[in-house]
């Protein structure tokens, strides 16, 4: 690991105003993939800002502004805390079943909010020094394009990148309309659609999300809304505990009063994109259609139509399809 | 830990620990090297002394036997980004000199000689490191130790002793819940906090209910496997880990699927 200096800031201010005058600093929150990185030596910073003193911590309910009637979770919280949280358990637990889909006991103890979404790719080559990777070194190539790629994007990559964005957490937020209060070295916050918190790779790779300079993740807002009781995360892997999706299925679905109609419906997906991947076509499609395997199917090819697979991940593309009508399905019925 | 040490970062550096003097090590070390142990560290304080400013020359400080206070006297002329940290450790507090990079794992190992807590994979995918911060099981791999200022650190050694075993100890040797042993620090620290995690109500990704209000937990062992995920045993001793902990957890009996040859 190369050496850093380590800062810790008591505010959120003084943290943003040492991440905007040092542009090579980082902040340190849990570390469980910064640390990692900078083992690896891909992560090469060389000041860590330690923000985990910071009170950025606690799930309320918000009771005025956009969100009103819904959850605030804090961007220092951490990830076990949040998923069983409960409001989060009650009102939300489609989301604490993403949360806890993720990496390890161990892992969810240490992880922060803020950080999961930050974190980077797990694509080989990223991590891997001795190989070309625009994300890790600009205009170098990206070797999984060519390369062992069964891992890799169906939506939205480019010639720059392959990569997909291993996030499960992020998946439901996707799903929920999740907002990402950020604060600027100037001392003011915005509001980011969630949906608009990550991008797709095109020709800057390099850049995972729209954060600007100094900018922190305070809080995560999500929005009052009718998903708690039919909702499902699915997530299939190469081992069925502690490893990142080859793909994932968040669903969830709000139905007319006599049961038999969709009144709204969410559909996202990880292990496909750059991005938390919104299923917008599949959604699109079933507003108004009776909640039943056959329109779950359509809606499923809806989305898939649009896939773009790769030399090795094609199994991808049956794969996303079951998995958007099983998570739909389960969430229907509950099982 | 010889990462830890180093005076450069330059990635190249990370393979020079095997110099001239590296590859003398052993025929020199041979009438001081009481045990594995010791010789790892001379070892590894030779790596990080010759790649920082050459206070000493590699084969002096190989050429007597190192006792503690010199380990910790070399120490500071060999850091950078020097943090002052004081945190508790199986109750007692410990204030350290460390290099910003130091992980909590190298600061129980090679400054605290807590060697309880293992360095599995170094990267936080198996889960030997384990250790308890504040009542949380967290992976001291990637813990930074310099964040550990005021905290409360458990670990294997803190949890029993060679009289008293901790319960999940004893349920450990019962059941047989290891082949090797590398992993059941990590694991034992691991299945402490499951038990705790269980009786808060906290969830799992294999818990049907989530919405219900928090109560106490009875796992089933397809629970107890999923929320012991994050301890990887390379042996397989899986079902028998499973076994001791779900012992402990309920409170009953669990007929051991081993017996010495004399049936005992």
């Amino acid at each position: 690991m190369r050496p850093f200096i380590y800062s810790k800031s008591d505010t959120a201010l003084a943290a943003t105003q040492l991440a905007l005058a040092n542009p090579t600093a980082k902040y340190l929150a849990g570390g469980t993939n910064l640390v990692d990185l900078m083992k690896e030596d891909v992560e090469r910073p060389t000041q860590l800002i330690d923000i985990t003193q910071l009170p950025l911590t606690q799930v309320s309910a918000i009771t005025t502004g956009p969100n009103q009637g819904g959850v605030s979770i804090g961007g220092l919280g951490f990830n076990a805390d949040t998923a069983n949280h409960p409001l989060i358990r009650q009102r939300y637990p489609l989301l604490t079943q993403a949360i806890l889909a993720g990496a390890s006991a161990q892992i969810r103890n240490m992880a922060t909010n803020g950080g999961n979404l930050n974190q980077r790719t797990r694509c080989s080559y990223f991590y891997e020094v001795a190989t070309p990777c625009n994300k890790r070194e600009p205009g170098t190539g990206c070797s999984a394009l060519a390369g062992v790629n069964r891992l890799h994007a169906l939506f939205g990559w480019s010639e720059q990148c392959v990569a997909v964005y291993p996030s499960d957490m992020a998946i439901a937020l996707a799903a929920l309309d999740a907002t990402v209060i950020v604060q600027n070295p100037g001392g003011t916050t915005r509001a980011i659609p969630f949906t608009d918190y990550h991008r797709l790779p095109g020709d800057t790779p390099q850049i995972d999300n729209n954060l600007a300079l100094g900018e922190l993740v305070m809080a995560i807002e999500l929005p009052a809304n009718s998903f708690a009781d039919k909702f499902c995360y699915i997530k299939v892997r190469d081992r069925s505990s502690y490893a990142f999706a080859l793909v994932s299925v968040a669903a969830a679905l709000d139905l007319s009063p006599d049961g038999t109609t969709i009144r709204q419906v969410r559909v996202a997906m990880g292990g496909v994109s750059h991005k938390p991947w919104r299923a917008l076509e599949a959604e699109r499609f079933l507003v108004g259609k009776p909640a039943n395997d056959a329109t779950f199917a359509q809606a499923a090819d809806a989305e898939m139509r649009g896939a773009r697979p790769l030399a090795h991940n094609q199994y991808k593309v049956e794969l996303g399809r079951r998995m958007i009508v099983r998570a739909l399905s389960q969430a229907l019925t509950g099982a | 830990m010889v990462d830890d040490l180093q005076q450069s970062g330059k990635p190249e550096d990370k393979f020079d620990f095997s110099g001239q003097q590296h590859h003398n090590a052993p025929e020199k070390l041979g009438p001081f090297v009481h045990n594995r142990r010791h010789f790892m560290k001379v070892v590894s304080l030779a790596g990080g002394s010759i790649l920082a400013a050459p206070l000493i020359e590699g084969h002096q400080l190989l050429a007597e036997p190192l006792s503690e206070p010199v380990v910790d006297s070399l120490l500071p002329a060999s850091l950078e980004n020097v943090v002052n940290v004081a945190f508790s450790v199986n109750g007692s507090t410990k204030p350290l000199v460390v290099d910003s990079r130091m992980t909590l794992l190298d600061a129980l190992r090679e400054r605290l000689d807590l060697t309880g807590s293992k360095k599995g994979c170094d990267h936080g995918q198996c889960g030997a490191c384990t250790v308890l911060v504040g009542g949380r099981r967290v992976l001291s791999c990637l813990t930074l130790v310099a964040t550990c200022e005021g905290k409360s650190v458990t670990t294997i050694e803190g949890l029993g002793n060679i009289n008293e075993l901790h319960p999940l100890q004893a349920s450990f040797l019962k059941h047989d819940g290891y082949q090797c042993g590398y992993c059941t620090p990590g694991q034992i620290c691991s299945a402490v906090a499951l038990l705790e995690e269980a009786r808060r109500g906290d969830v799992s990704y294999v818990t049907a209910e989530l919405r219900t209000p928090a109560s106490p937990l009875q796992l089933s062992n397809e629970e107890i496997q999923e929320r012991m995920s994050g301890n990887i045993c390379r042996c397989g001793a899986y079902p028998n880990i499973v076994d001791a902990i779900r012992e402990v957890h309920t409170g009953q009996a669990v007929a051991q699927v081993w017996q010495f040859p004399d049936g005992r």
